[in-house]
């Protein structure tokens, strides 16, 4: 009977309480525009600064790999969504529908760049997984890439 | 973002000093780059300080801005330093190793 309580309390917890759709053209001032939409999403949540820091971050990082790297400065379109449950996780999803990667593991490997002028880190992945719980990528190569990033928001009482 | 406004630059002896204010991504590091470039070539100082207090979001691209900085100010002799670096730049520059790479000084 208790478990039965518990399996019910976590699914109520899994319950998304807010949803925001977001298209945009694959254009560099548009990373800033995810990031200031996203935030303002988030501030309902009453995020840390620093848990809203991170998060923007991370759109920022997945958007720039949408315009650097999925349509290589050729344009397309990004599809953003984030999801807000009653747990207090976050969920958000960045899609492109670009060249796609061929060897995902690869590209997720700390300071790993295609880019040959020096001027490219190789860490956007890397910074993506330390600001947030979970970073999946799925990717097929001529179809595109989604990744999808967990992170759990403190409640006020745990601060 | 960066316009000419929002970069500051001040020269005094073999010290060049470089304020930006605002948010660095892979759309402003750009402008950013291209001014910083030109100013040091320019310039040829000794020491190249980039002030980084005033700057309120960097990601992965701030961090390729700078990498590429230090290798260019290597290239002509000149030493750069990193200011006013808030503690979330500081954790970007140490998730690459890059920390070891810059001298910090608290204020320009």
């Amino acid at each position: 009977m208790k478990q039965k309580k518990n399996a019910s309390s976590a699914g109520a917890g899994r319950r998304i309480i807010n949803e925001m759709r977001l298209r945009l053209p694959a254009s560099s001032v548009n990373e800033g525009v995810a990031r200031g939409t996203v935030g303002a999403f988030l501030a309902q949540l009453d995020p840390t600064v620093e848990e809203l820091a991170d998060l923007k971050c991370v759109v920022s990082e997945a958007v720039t790999n949408c315009v650097v790297h999925a349509y290589g400065g050729r344009g397309g379109a990004i599809y953003i969504t984030v999801r807000a449950r009653a747990d207090r996780e976050v969920e958000l999803s960045v899609r492109d529908c670009g060249c796609g990667i061929a060897d995902v593991a690869e590209a997720m490997r700390p300071m790993f760049t295609t880019d040959k002028s020096g001027e490219r880190s190789g860490m956007g992945f890397a910074v993506m997984q330390a600001f947030a719980d979970r970073v999946r990528v799925r990717s097929e190569v001529g179809k595109g890439t989604k990744v999808t990033v967990t992170k759990r928001l403190s409640a006020a009482g745990e601060r | 973002m960066f316009g000419s406004s929002r970069i500051t630059v001040t020269l005094d002896g073999g010290t060049l000093t470089i304020s930006p204010r605002g948010e660095i991504d892979h759309h402003s590091a750009r402008i950013l780059r291209d001014r910083i470039d030109n100013e040091m070539y320019l310039n040829r100082p000794a020491i190249l300080i980039l002030d980084l207090s005033g700057v309120d979001f960097m990601d992965s691209s701030g961090l390729g801005l700078l990498l590429g900085r230090y290798q260019r100010a290597a290239e002509i002799g000149c030493a750069l330093k990193l200011a006013g670096c808030s503690a979330r730049t500081k954790k970007i520059l140490e998730l690459s190793g890059a920390d070891k790479l810059f001298d910090f000084l608290a204020k320009a």
